[in-house]
């Protein structure tokens, strides 16, 4: 466990929780990024453009953060492709079959004490960690 | 007006938290699914950072009867568990164990200029455009 970061992991949970908070304050909604994402091209057009907006947000957090500590942040090297590709499909097709992701459920959602959110996130934590097990204590790839 | 401009605050804060928390790297989120390996708890623990506020939070929020920009809350009532349901989040689990990545850690390292967030990001939306072809066949 020696990679383990309790406080910076708590911190940044605490300002996603933030985050969160405010956009269902201010705006009524659940930031759910799965719906949000799909939102861009499905949504009518003022859902669209603060779907949008926070999408764009989240990209220059992630920005400004790397600009201010230096580029702390390493970016991963030589993972196979074909994993992001048939991954990242089942990701977009899992997030919209079950109607949400680790935001919108995960955080949401559990915050809201929705058993459907609940038992989505209890669904999609064993499925990852059974996958990431398979892929790399059974059949050595990753 | 302001809704966009809460929109994009709360976009910017999450993606620091992303970034801080190292959530946005998907070795560090394999690691915490990888229970049997080398095992780092750190996702558990920036789920509790986030679900300590938003419990708060949300017992305050939704007591009001409107939030203050909008005439009512956009909240899903829905309690059914069903088949789509286990089976789409048992579908991103997979898909989530095979990159590391989820939908907002993808979206943010485009902010880091990564290839392989740009390929996450464009076979998301293939999966997206797939499942709503299916759904209305």
């Amino acid at each position: 466990m020696e990679n383990f970061t309790p406080y910076s992991a708590l911190a940044g949970g605490g300002l996603i929780g933030l985050s969160v908070s405010l956009l269902l304050l201010y705006n009524g909604r659940m930031a759910g990024i799965s719906g949000m994402m799909n939102g861009l091209f499905s949504a009518p057009k003022k859902e669209k453009i603060w779907s949008g907006l926070f999408l764009c947000g989240l990209i220059l957090g992630a920005f400004i953060f790397q600009y201010f500590t230096n580029g702390s942040l390493q970016l991963r090297q030589g993972y196979p492709v074909l994993l992001i590709i048939f991954g990242g499909f089942l990701v977009g097709f899992g997030t919209r079959m079950g109607s949400g992701c680790t935001s919108g459920h995960g955080i949401c959602g559990v915050a809201n004490f929705s058993i459907r959110s609940i038992t989505a996130t209890i669904t999609f934590m064993l499925s990852g960690m059974l996958t990431v097990f398979i892929l790399k204590q059974l059949l050595g790839a990753a | 007006m302001k809704i966009n401009l809460v929109a994009l605050l709360s976009g910017i804060i999450f993606g620091v938290g992303l970034a801080l928390s190292q959530m946005i790297d998907p070795n560090k989120v394999l690691s915490f699914l990888d229970v049997t390996g080398n095992w780092d708890p750190s996702l558990a623990f920036v789920m509790i950072g986030a679900l300590v506020v938003t419990m708060l939070s949300f017992r305050f929020i939704l007591k009001r009867s409107a939030p203050v920009l909008d005439s009512g809350f956009h909240v899903s009532r829905q309690t059914i568990i069903n088949r789509p349901l286990l089976i789409g989040a048992g579908l991103f689990g997979i898909g989530w164990g095979m990159t590391g990545y989820c939908p907002g850690p993808a979206v943010a390292s485009l902010g880091l200029f990564s290839v392989e967030g740009i390929i996450m990001v464009v076979a998301i939306y293939a999966g997206f455009f797939s499942q709503h072809w299916l759904a209305n066949k």
